[in-house]
This record gives structure tokens, C-alpha cells and sequence, in this order.
């Protein structure tokens, strides 16, 4: 015997090691094969979904979110663990491949690692297993001893996922102390002569674990350490197939999914889901059930998205609802739907069609109805998810099968019918849509006219419910009408013609309602014939630029004052009271779902003797006012209100003005300024009303 | 003038407010005849109630049946049947008996029915033109109703001020002999008395009552703070209770609590009648209301057109001064 | 159980002022709203759910015009099986007793367990589920704020009387109630749901097909007629303050004070 002998020509129970190992893997990926094959049937029962186009897109997207790990980075000490792991599995994948084949076919060597590159490979594999090792030590250690909070899991939402979290991550472990005892033992065998001499990786795992069997102490005998060196190539083989077949039951299966979730994601985020896809508006009415009311509702992307969630809690971390106490949490969204697809398509056993999905859970429901109206749509579950899941279609998609079932709370009742009946969620008068431009010193210096029949307007000024019939918020529409006509734009309103946008009916899951809004608008706006829009309401921003089509193109007023700010029509006369300190509160529908970031902030900057501080949440990350639209109607239950929070954040940040660019953010702001106790000590203003402010005007220059 | 009844709802002996209210109604329609009461029930109560309201009519028809010891408005208006001379007008106080027996009662004695009467506007000939409210009360409205066959008219609660003068000392005639056996398709079982409530709203001298103006169910703090500040409670409209925003043992009202506390503040309250059928022993009512027309401001003493959400705190601040200034 | 449900349109009135029409004999209806009589929509969410429970079908009918079919249709949206659409032109004018004499004709064409009616509409009567109860000899209980079946021959049923107290009743079967806001939580409906029962037929019923005699219904049968609306005066007994709100404040704290409620 020459060294030991290769873990193929081991011979036991009159098995030779090569027979065996071929067993395992044939078993092995038989198992696999058939568990990911049932894994797959409700995906194939599920609703369609187009997600084939823009091949090199989508690719491109792998390798920027999946090779590229992008959002990890966004939770530092995580995102680092992660990224070690995930880089240490690429690196380990080519050699778990070529350690499996090993076992039956001793001189097999990977394409391409025959020459220098293997042992500069090896060295590096050597290197990786360490890491991921230390890795596992510390995602236990972080597991056990400090326990972030995001990976609790609520009693109304079972039990902690500890216990499995440990498991898969000792899985691992073992493995990597395996593949490195595995080579230790090879390599602690004494050279013969004509073997080329295995040099392992100073101060890595198989280093340490070489040393250790060399050192006298031991003494291992050649059989010895052949037995160790068989031994732990078994342990590899078994734990390598234990782990690939138990992955597809629990959080691991991203490792397999992910690549396929991140290709298929959504390219085009800010619009929200058809009804059913391939399905045209005109004969949606020839569906017979609107949304997602059982787990076959969900299309096939949704429930690969289920598989995919890694259980990292980052969506939850960063939900306002969840934060404030609301019955949601993203994050189970996914994990209880995941749980019912494993229990409805067992992997042993016949596949069953469960209950409706919302409802208690005496009906087998696994979603509670207010679960699934505590959303506001902000997106920042959805900003935040490294394997890009979808969590904004599906609760819209839930509640469309909730509004199709006649299921809706009495408080959003009154406001969808005044919205059927008057186009606005009071159930004003429609006559008096335009009220807010008849103020006696407003009509005097910015005469508003109410476009009809092309008379010549180049842009309309969207006005939309709030800011046409809120008092508080109807400032915001004479100074955004101010800021219009001091640039001298040519523009008008809509009047009685306008109705709502209907954006919040849409993601309440009124699509039918919202469908009616729409066309009355489109046809509207098509007969007003201006060549642009423009709002100061970013969910009538988001509406008009993504929910309708064929209407010319729509700006929000930052965008407006940033440009023309740059053109030089607006300057700035400066702030009077030096000592306040602002703060930008970022409007979701503005920011995270259209990117408008920069213009607000550089409007606040322009302004002369203006301070202004970041709150810790801001941009992508900015946190929920407490949601607009109709969402000013439901009535949550929570501990807390989400603006209340948020105006906290802004007193932290030491601020003590917030300026925000939606009239829903004034609603809330405002609100939660009161019930925190902070009136006298904070305030909020639109970016209009403060840019209408201070804006330098000509007459003053004379005066 | 055909003869005037009036029905008398009693409860344990006691009259309620509104049999001396109808005798009022009674002399408006017709001023120079005195109405009639008639009382059903059994037993010491019914004696009892009938002694009570003698003091306000001269002729009191007494029907005592063991089977009316309830009142259940089918079998009181079979025995009203047998008693009633045809062509009679009989007033019944517009609350939950009234609504039971008035309609069917009018089919039975094919006479007109008009109900919720607010005032009476006048009578000619076989026309009684009586006010009404419709549209939640934004609107009032003249009716005229053909009376010449009788009428079966429920008045509001409230509506009339009670006669006032000397104390009469009405006859009682006992009709029960007349009545026989009584059955109905409705049988009452039990009334099951609503939860108490963590605050007994009748017991407090001020009241911050608030209406759907509250807009939400947060803003029941800023009320609370006020009512805080005042050693009031805080009591409520209807819509609040049904949008759950406060428990039904805070709700004033015909189908809530009847309150008599000296000082009332109605925040946010449009001022349905049936919210003000539980306002008794007339408090100062002071009104705020973002709504000029709403119909509180005809009722109050005071009025102030303002947004209560504003409002509210202001007031709580400025009480909260004061107090801290007697404190020194 | 085969359910009747009477149901009634009214203009939405809750959020807009009304006006009165320059004649002063109607309100201003050129900018109102329609839509079904509130109290109404909780009679036939209550029919439904009865329905769920020991099965049957659900009647919604009422008395009007072409207009009127909005209403049965988003009922049936609801999943009220059948609407039922009763005009006449001689039905105009009706008043309550009128459109009880209607109703209880077209009752007698049917066979219903149980009627329901809301328990008032825009005029606040209260009067056609009475009225309708006693020409058909049937019982009657008002104010239904909860229904429970018995059994195919009585109903256990709670009223809404004073102090938010609940009088319970056993009534027999068939029998009209009137029935309360809040009784239950009505199901939405949708533009969607009436279009998918917009061509469902509608069969309309009048005074022949009814056997009513067009005299005692109608205008000419009404007893009661509303003469004119008129908005009573504003204010007649609050004193409005019109200061600033600081002086608001003051003056209702001082007054407050005088009346014996603050120390």
C-alpha cells in the first residue's frame, strides 16, 4: 500500500468505496431531484406571470444582486457574514464537485486546475472552508448570545427559528471540518516518492487539522489516519446529501432559488401587477375572481419568492407597521405562506387545496384580514430584500380577492362609495373641486383657470383630492398654483373634471373602481390638451406616471422648482429665522418608488441661511409617514402611530422643522406633531408652501 | 275635533317625560277639549302611573290585563282596539314602543298615521298640518295629514314643553273589563341590560360629548384630556359608538344612556333628535361644531362654529392654566 | 327560508348641505347622489347571512322608478338572488300606508318566511314595516338589532330599547322587522359586482299585475301629504360666539364656570 488508499478503493463490508459512493450519489441526487420536482407542482398550478423578457437585463441583475451580493452591504456585520459565506461557497463549489467525484474516481482532477492553477486553487478552497467556518461561529454565537432583534419570531407568529437556524448552520460546520479533515488526513499521510507533496494553506482549517494529526502526541498510525481520512470523506459525502435535500424544506432553499428569484425578478417595481396577467383591462370583466384568495391565486414568481426568503427579517426590520405594532409583518407574509405551500404539497403524500388564505384561523386562513390592510405600500420591505421578493403586489393582490369577496372594513366603505359616486373619497361636491383657488388673497395675485376644451394651456396642475378639499392641505395647492404662475407657466386645473387618481383605491385593491377613475381622467386630461402635468401629490405622481397611460408626461413640483432653480426663475430670498434646523422627510410614493431623491434636497440647500440635517432614515431607507389615500381612513390597530415615530426620528436628528412634499405627510406629520406632545417645539411645511415663502419676486425687489 | 288620546308609556310606576309632553301636543292640536290618557299594564305599577299622570289629565282610561304587564305593542294594540272610539286621534311618543305600535296601530283603525311630529302647525277642518324633519334634520317640513277618519301621530320626545298651571285631579276609568283575552305572535322573553361600563356618564355634572366631528378613533384623547382637566366625562353620539371608537356606555341617546348633568358640551355633534332625546333636565348646552347649519346650534345655548380637534386643546390648556394658577 | 327585503332609494345626504329648491317644495336634487337607504343595506346583509346559515333565498324589492333598479342591483351584487322592481304611475304619491297597501299585495303573489325592512329612510318614519305587518296580520318587532333562527316556525330576535339595552322577543314566523343600523358589518360592493349582474332580467311588477286598486295607493289614496320643506331658522336659540378662539375659549370656560360644572 502506497500512502493510504483513495476513499474509492476502500473496501468494506465487501462494498468497495467506489460502489458506495456511487450509491450515495445516485441516492443523493435522486433524493434532491425528486424533493425540488415536487417543490415545483404548486408552482405549475400557480397563476402566470411574465418574466422571460430582457434576457441580458435580467442577467445583468444577477450578477449585480446575486454574483454581486449588493444589498448585503446595507446591514453591515450581516452583510459581511454573508458575503464571506456566499463567496467561500462559489469558491468551494468546484471543489465540493471534484471531492465527490473523487470518491469514485480516484484520479479525477476538475478541468482547468490540472496544472499550476490547482494548487493555487487548493490554497484558496483551503482559505475559504476556514472562513465559512468562522462564519457559522459567529452567526451561532450572534444566533445564541446576542440575539438581534429581527430574528424573533412574535408568538402569534410560532415558534423561534433558532433551533433549525442552528442546525443548517452547524450543518455546515460539519462540512467544512470534513472537506479540511479530509484534506489534513491526505495530507498528513507520508509523502511517497512520485506523489507530489500536498501543501496546505498556512493557517487554515486543514492546516491546523494537519499539524495536529502530524504532532507526535498523536502518533496516528498510516491506517489510522487512512480510516480518519475515509471516515471524513464519508461524513462529507452524507452531510453534503443530508444538506442538499434538507434545504429544499426550510431557509436554505435560497441557496438553490435564489439565482432563479433574482432573474425573474420584477424589472419594473413602481408598477403595480395587472389583475392577471395576459389579460386586458377591457375583458377583465370576464374574470370570474379578482386577486389572490387561495395559494393558487399567487403566480408562480410569488411563490418562488416564498422559497426564497432567507428569513433574514430585513423587510420586518424596516416596516413601519411592524414597527408601530401593526398586525404585519412582511417577513411572515412570506414565511406563513412558505409553511402552507410545504404543508399543502408535502413532498411525501398527496397535494391538497387548502382554505381561503385571509381570514382566522378557525376557517384554516393564514393571513388575518387586518394583517393584510396594515400595509401602506411604503416599499421599504421591498427596498431593502437581497433576493429582491415581492411584497407590495401580493398584499395588493390579497386584498383585490378581499374586495372581490365583499370583504372590506366598514371604515373604507363610506370613502370607496363617495369615490364611485363623487370621484373623491368625502363625497364633496364636485362643483366645489376648485373652492381652494377662490380665496380672496390667493384669486387676486394667481388667478387659477379651470381648463376646458383646449383653451390653451400647456400644463395642467393635477390638483387631486386632498389638496383640492382639505383645508390645511388646500395652502399646499395655492402655493404650488404660485410657484407656477411665478415661472410663468401657462397652466390650469381640472375643476369638477378631476377626480381622484384613484392610486390608493388601486392599491387597496379596488381595481375596478380605479379603472373607471382613471379613464374619466385620461379622457380629461386628453380633452384639456396640455403637453405636460404637474402635482404636488406623489401618489398622484405615481398614478399619473405609472398607473395611466397615454396622458403626457407628469413632474412632481420639486422636480418643477429644482429645474427651473437651475434655469434661474426661482431665487431665493433668505430665511428669516436662522435658527431653525430642517429636516426632509422623504414621501415614499416620491422617493423609494420613483428615486426622487436630489431635487427636494437641493430646492431646501438653495435656500439662503437654511440648515438643514439627515435623519437617520432617509432616502430608501425613510419611514412611513402612516400611509395616504385611503389609508387616512382605515383605522389600524397599532400601539403607536408610524408619524409619531417618525417625527421622533426628526427630533433626534435635531431638527425642529420637517419639510415633506405630500399633502398625506402634512396630514400625518402634522397629527403625530400633536399626539407627541411636541406642538410648539416642531413643525412641518410643505416644500411649496416654504418655496412659495421665500421665493425672491420681483415686487419685493422694488419695494 | 275628533277625540284626543294620548298613550302613556310607563315604566315601574313612573310616567315617562313624554306623557306630559303629548298632553301638550294634545291641547295644540285641538285647544279647547282635554285628551285622554290610556295606560295598559297590571298591578300596583299600573295604579301607580295612573295617579301620576292624573295630575295633567282629567280623564285617564286604565286597561290592566296580566298579559300587558310587558308592553308588547301587538297585544296593546289589540286591546287599544277594543276600546278606542272610531275616528280618534292617538298620540304615542315617537321612541321604541311608539315605532312597535304606531304604524300598525293606524292600519287597524284605517286612520292616517304620521309620526316623529316635531310641532303642530295648525288644524282645519280634517287637516292637521303637523312639522317634521327629514334628511338627518337639515331639512324641516310641513305635512298635512286628512284626519277625518282619526290619526295615529307620534310625537318626538322632547318636542313640546310640558303644560304648565295648576295640578288637575284626572278620573281614572277602568276599561279592562273590555279587553278579554289577549295573544300575539311576539312573546317577550327577557331584557338583557347593557354592559356598565368603566364610566357611569349619568352621574357627572359636565359632559364633553363628542360626535362623528371626533374624526378618528385617536382623537377620543384630545376629549379625554379636556374632560380630564374639567372632572368631567367623556360621552358621546351614536357614529362613535358604531365606528367602535368608544363603548356604548358612553353613548347619550334614545337607543344609549339619558343624561341630566348641569353643563353639556357638544363637540363635533350634527344634533340628531334621537342624540338629543337623551339630553335631559335642560343643561347649559354649549355647541361646537365645524358646521354652521348643523342642527345643534337651534338647540344649544351656546354655539361656537370651530373645529373641535383645535378647539379642544385650547380649551384644555387654557382650563389646565387656570387650575395651575389656583394651585399658587 | 325564503326572505323579503323592502328596500328604498335615497339621496346620500350625509356630507353635503341640502338646499331647498327655489318653489320650496323639494330639495335640491340636481347635484345629489343616490344610493340605497342605508338601514336598508344592513336588512339585506342580514337577509344574506341568514341565508348562509340555514339556507333559502333573498327578495329584495321596492317601490319606485326605473331609476330605482341601481339599487336592486347592487343588492343582488351582495348576492341578493332576486330584485324586484314595483312601479306604477299611479304608485306616485304613495304614502306610507300606500306603500304598504303595495308591498302587501305583492307579498301575497309570493310566499315569504320573513320580511325586512330598514328600520327608517331619509324621511324618518319608521312606518311601512308596521304598517305592512299588520295588513298581512303578520307580527311584527321594530328596532332588530340581532336575529337568530329558532326554528322554520319562530325567531329569537333583540330590540334596541332605551340605555343600550337589549329586549329579546320570540316571534313567530312569517313576521316583518324593521331593522337597525349595526345590526352587522354589510359587505362591500363594487362597480365590478353590479356589472356582473347587469343582465340579470329584473321583473318589474305594476298596480294590474298587483291587483291593487290604483285609487287607494298613490297620490290619491295618501292621507298624508307633504305640503312644503322649509330650513328652520338658523340659531334659533344658540347664541354664537363670534369672537377670536382665545375669546371663544375664555367665554366657555367662564360660562362653564357659572353653570356650576367647573371649580
Amino acid at each position: 500500500m502506497v500512502g493510504i488508499e483513495s476513499a474509492s478503493q476502500v473496501t468494506s463490508w465487501l462494498v468497495t468505496g467506489r460502489i458506495l459512493f456511487l450509491m450515495i450519489h445516485v441516492l443523493g441526487i435522486m433524493c434532491f431531484a425528486y424533493i425540488v420536482a415536487r417543490r415545483m407542482v404548486p408552482l405549475l398550478r400557480a397563476e402566470r406571470d411574465f418574466r422571460f423578457d430582457h434576457p441580458w437585463l435580467r442577467s445583468g441583475r444577477v450578477l449585480k444582486f446575486w454574483l454581486g451580493q449588493w444589498k448585503q452591504p446595507r446591514y453591515k456585520l450581516a452583510g459581511t457574514l454573508h458575503i464571506s459565506i456566499f463567496a467561500g461557497f462559489i469558491v468551494l463549489a468546484v471543489r465540493a464537485f471534484s471531492v465527490l467525484i473523487v470518491g469514485v474516481s480516484e484520479n479525477f482532477v476538475m478541468p482547468g486546475l490540472a496544472g499550476r492553477a490547482g494548487p493555487v486553487y487548493d490554497i484558496i478552497t483551503d482559505y475559504a472552508a476556514t472562513i465559512v467556518l468562522l462564519c457559522m461561529v459567529i452567526a451561532v454565537i450572534r444566533r445564541l448570545v446576542f440575539r438581534p432583534a429581527r430574528y424573533a419570531v412574535p408568538a402569534r407568529y410560532g415558534k423561534a427559528h433558532t433551533a433549525d437556524a442552528i442546525f443548517l448552520l452547524s450543518l455546515i460546520a460539519i462540512l467544512m471540518v470534513a472537506d479540511s479533515l479530509f484534506a489534513a488526513a491526505r495530507a498528513a499521510a507520508p509523502s511517497q516518492p512520485g506523489q507530489s507533496i500536498e501543501t496546505l494553506a498556512a493557517f487554515s482549517l486543514p492546516w491546523i487539522l494537519q499539524k495536529a494529526l502530524v504532532s507526535t502526541s498523536l502518533s496516528l498510525s498510516l491506517p489510522t489516519l487512512g480510516r480518519l481520512y475515509f471516515g471524513a470523506y464519508l461524513v462529507h459525502e452524507l452531510t453534503f446529501y443530508f444538506l442538499l435535500c434538507y434545504r429544499p424544506f426550510g431557509i436554505q432553499f435560497h441557496v438553490e432559488t435564489s439565482l432563479f428569484n433574482i432573474y425573474f425578478a420584477k424589472l419594473d417595481r413602481e408598477i403595480l401587477k395587472p389583475v392577471r396577467w395576459g389579460v386586458a383591462d377591457e375583458h377583465l370583466d370576464q374574470v370570474k375572481s379578482f386577486g389572490v384568495k387561495t395559494f393558487e391565486d399567487f403566480t408562480w414568481k410569488h411563490m418562488l419568492d416564498f422559497y426564497s426568503c432567507a428569513d433574514c427579517g430585513r423587510c420586518s426590520d424596516n416596516c413601519p407597521a411592524n414597527a408601530v405594532g401593526r398586525p404585519l409583518s412582511p417577513r411572515f407574509i412570506g414565511i406563513k405562506a412558505r409553511d402552507y405551500a410545504f404543508q399543502h404539497y408535502p413532498v411525501i403524500g398527496r397535494a391538497q387545496n387548502g382554505a381561503a388564505l385571509v381570514g382566522g384561523k378557525d376557517s384554516g386562513g393564514i393571513y388575518s384580514e387586518d394583517e393584510i390592510w396594515s400595509c401602506t405600500t411604503c416599499g421599504a420591505c421591498e427596498a431593502e430584500c437581497p433576493l429582491l421578493v415581492e411584497y407590495i403586489d401580493k398584499i395588493v393582490d390579497l386584498r383585490r380577492g378581499m374586495v372581490d369577496d365583499g370583504n372590506v372594513p366598514q371604515s373604507l366603505q363610506k370613502p370607496l362609495k363617495a369615490l364611485e359616486s363623487r370621484g373623491n373619497p368625502y363625497g364633496k361636491m364636485e362643483k366645489k373641486k376648485a373652492d381652494w383657488t377662490n380665496a380672496k388673497d390667493f384669486q387676486q395675485v394667481c388667478p387659477v383657470k379651470t381648463l376646458n376644451d383646449h383653451n390653451g394651456a400647456d400644463t395642467l396642475y393635477f390638483v387631486d383630492s386632498i389638496t383640492s378639499y382639505d383645508d390645511r392641505m388646500q395652502s399646499i395647492g395655492r402655493a404650488t398654483a404660485k410657484i407656477l404662475s411665478h415661472v410663468g407657466e401657462n397652466f390650469g386645473i381640472l375643476g369638477a373634471a378631476e377626480k381622484d387618481s384613484g392610486h390608493e383605491v388601486r392599491r387597496f385593491g379596488e381595481e375596478t373602481l380605479f379603472m373607471a377613475l382613471r379613464d374619466h381622467n385620461v379622457d380629461a386630461i386628453k380633452a384639456s390638451g396640455v403637453r405636460r402635468i404637474v402635482t404636488a401629490d406623489p401618489h398622484a405622481y405615481n398614478a399619473l406616471k405609472h398607473d395611466y397611460k397615454d396622458v403626457p408626461p407628469v413632474e412632481h413640483i420639486s422636480q418643477v422648482i429644482a429645474s427651473e432653480l437651475k434655469a434661474g426663475k426661482i431665487k431665493f430670498n433668505p430665511l428669516d429665522d436662522k435658527n431653525n434646523v430642517y429636516t426632509y422627510h422623504d414621501p415614499c410614493y416620491l422617493g423609494r418608488h420613483n428615486q426622487v431623491y436630489d431635487d427636494p434636497r437641493d430646492v431646501l440647500d438653495a435656500i439662503p441661511g437654511l440648515k438643514r440635517v439627515e435623519m437617520t432614515r432617509c432616502r430608501d431607507r425613510s419611514f412611513c409617514c402612516g400611509g395616504g389615500g385611503l389609508m387616512l381612513f382605515y383605522e389600524p390597530k397599532e400601539d403607536q402611530r408610524m408619524g409619531v415615530k417618525r417625527v421622533q426620528m426628526a427630533a433626534e436628528a435635531g431638527a425642529n422643522v420637517i419639510v415633506t412634499a405630500c399633502p398625506f405627510c402634512m396630514v400625518n406629520i402634522e397629527d403625530a406633531i400633536k399626539v407627541a406632545g411636541l406642538e410648539g417645539k416642531m413643525t412641518a411645511i410643505d416644500l411649496a408652501e416654504l418655496v412659495d415663502q421665500q421665493i425672491a419676486r420681483e415686487s419685493q425687489k422694488v419695494a | 275635533m275628533a277625540r284626543i288620546f294620548c298613550y302613556i308609556v310607563h315604566k315601574a310606576g313612573v310616567p315617562d317625560d313624554s306623557a306630559f309632553e303629548l298632553a301638550a301636543a294634545a291641547r295644540k292640536i285641538d285647544p279647547a277639549t282635554a285628551p285622554t290618557a290610556i295606560l295598559t299594564g297590571s298591578g300596583a305599577d299600573l295604579d301607580a302611573a295612573c295617579k301620576a299622570v292624573s295630575a295633567s289629565y282629567t280623564e285617564i282610561w286604565k286597561i290592566a290585563n296580566e298579559a300587558l304587564s310587558y308592553p308588547n305593542a301587538e297585544l296593546v294594540r289589540k286591546a287599544l282596539l277594543k276600546v278606542l272610539p272610531s275616528g280618534s286621534v292617538v298620540l304615542v311618543a315617537h321612541q321604541h314602543f311608539g315605532i312597535d305600535l304606531a304604524p300598525g296601530l293606524s292600519i287597524k283603525t284605517n286612520s292616517a298615521f304620521v309620526s316623529d311630529v316635531l310641532d303642530i302647525a295648525g288644524a282645519e277642518g280634517a287637516t292637521l298640518k303637523v312639522v317634521r324633519q327629514e334628511f338627518g334634520g337639515q331639512v324641516s317640513a310641513h305635512v298635512g295629514c286628512d284626519i277625518s277618519s282619526g290619526a295615529v301621530v307620534t310625537i318626538r320626545p322632547g318636542a313640546f314643553k310640558p303644560l304648565e298651571g295648576a295640578p288637575i285631579s284626572g278620573g281614572v276609568v277602568d276599561k279592562s273589563s273590555e279587553i278579554g283575552t289577549l295573544a300575539a305572535g311576539r312573546r317577550y322573553l327577557e331584557t338583557v341590560v347593557a354592559e356598565a361600563g368603566d364610566v357611569d356618564i349619568t352621574k357627572y355634572n359636565v359632559l364633553v360629548s363628542i360626535g362623528r366631528g371626533i374624526m378618528e378613533k385617536d382623537n377620543v384623547t384630545i376629549a379625554q384630556e379636556l374632560a380630564d382637566a374639567l372632572g368631567a366625562a367623556v360621552s358621546c353620539s351614536r357614529p362613535v359608538v358604531d365606528a367602535k371608537w368608544m363603548e356604548k356606555s358612553r353613548q347619550v341617546g334614545s337607543s344609549g344612556k339619558t343624561v341630566k348633568p348641569k353643563v353639556y358640551l357638544a363637540c363635533g355633534i350634527s344634533g340628531a333628535f334621537q342624540h338629543l332625546a337623551g339630553i335631559k333636565g335642560s343643561p347649559f348646552l354649549i355647541a361646537i361644531n365645524k358646521n354652521p347649519k348643523a342642527p345643534i346650534f337651534q338647540v344649544a345655548d351656546v354655539g361656537i362654529v370651530d373645529d373641535i380637534l383645535e378647539f379642544l386643546p385650547e380649551l384644555t390648556n387654557k382650563v389646565l392654566e387656570l387650575r395651575s394658577v389656583a394651585a399658587k | 327560508m325564503e326572505i323579503l327585503v323592502c328596500a328604498r332609494r335615497v339621496p346620500d345626504t350625509s356630507e353635503n348641505e341640502i338646499q331647498l329648491n327655489s318653489g320650496g317644495n323639494d330639495i335640491e336634487r340636481d347635484e345629489l347622489v343616490y344610493s340605497i337607504n342605508e338601514a336598508d343595506n344592513y336588512a339585506v346583509e342580514e337577509a344574506l347571512q341568514i341565508v348562509a346559515r340555514v339556507g333559502g333565498t333573498v327578495t329584495v324589492a321596492t317601490v319606485g322608478g326605473e331609476d330605482d333598479e341601481e339599487i336592486l342591483r347592487r343588492e343582488m351584487a351582495m348576492g341578493a338572488n332576486h330584485g324586484v322592481l314595483i312601479t306604477d304611475e299611479a304608485f306616485s304619491g304613495s304614502d306610507g300606508k300606500g306603500i304598504a297597501t303595495i308591498l302587501k299585495a305583492f307579498v301575497q303573489k309570493g310566499h315569504y318566511d320573513l320580511i325586512l325592512t330598514g328600520v327608517q329612510a331619509e324621511d324618518s318614519a319608521a312606518q311601512v314595516g308596521g304598517m305592512l305587518a299588520a295588513l298581512l296580520d303578520y307580527p311584527f318587532a321594530s328596532l332588530v338589532n340581532s336575529i337568530e333562527v329558532l326554528d322554520s316556525k319562530k325567531l329569537k330576535v333583540s330590540r334596541e330599547i332605551e340605555g343600550g339595552n337589549k329586549e329579546m322577543n320570540e316571534i313567530d314566523l312569517p313576521c316583518v322587522l324593521s331593522i337597525q343600523t349595526g345590526i352587522n358589518e354589510p359587505r362591500y360592493v363594487g362597480i365590478r359586482g353590479i356589472r356582473q349582474v347587469a343582465s340579470v332580467p329584473i321583473p318589474t311588477f305594476g298596480a294590474s299585475e298587483l291587483g291593487v286598486d290604483p285609487g287607494a295607493v298613490g297620490g290619491a289614496g295618501a292621507k298624508v301629504k307633504r305640503v312644503d320643506y322649509f330650513v328652520p331658522a338658523l340659531g334659533k336659540g344658540a347664541e354664537i360666539l363670534r369672537g377670536s378662539r382665545e375669546e371663544n375659549v375664555d367665554k366657555v370656560l367662564e360660562l362653564v364656570a357659572a353653570k356650576g360644572g367647573f371649580k
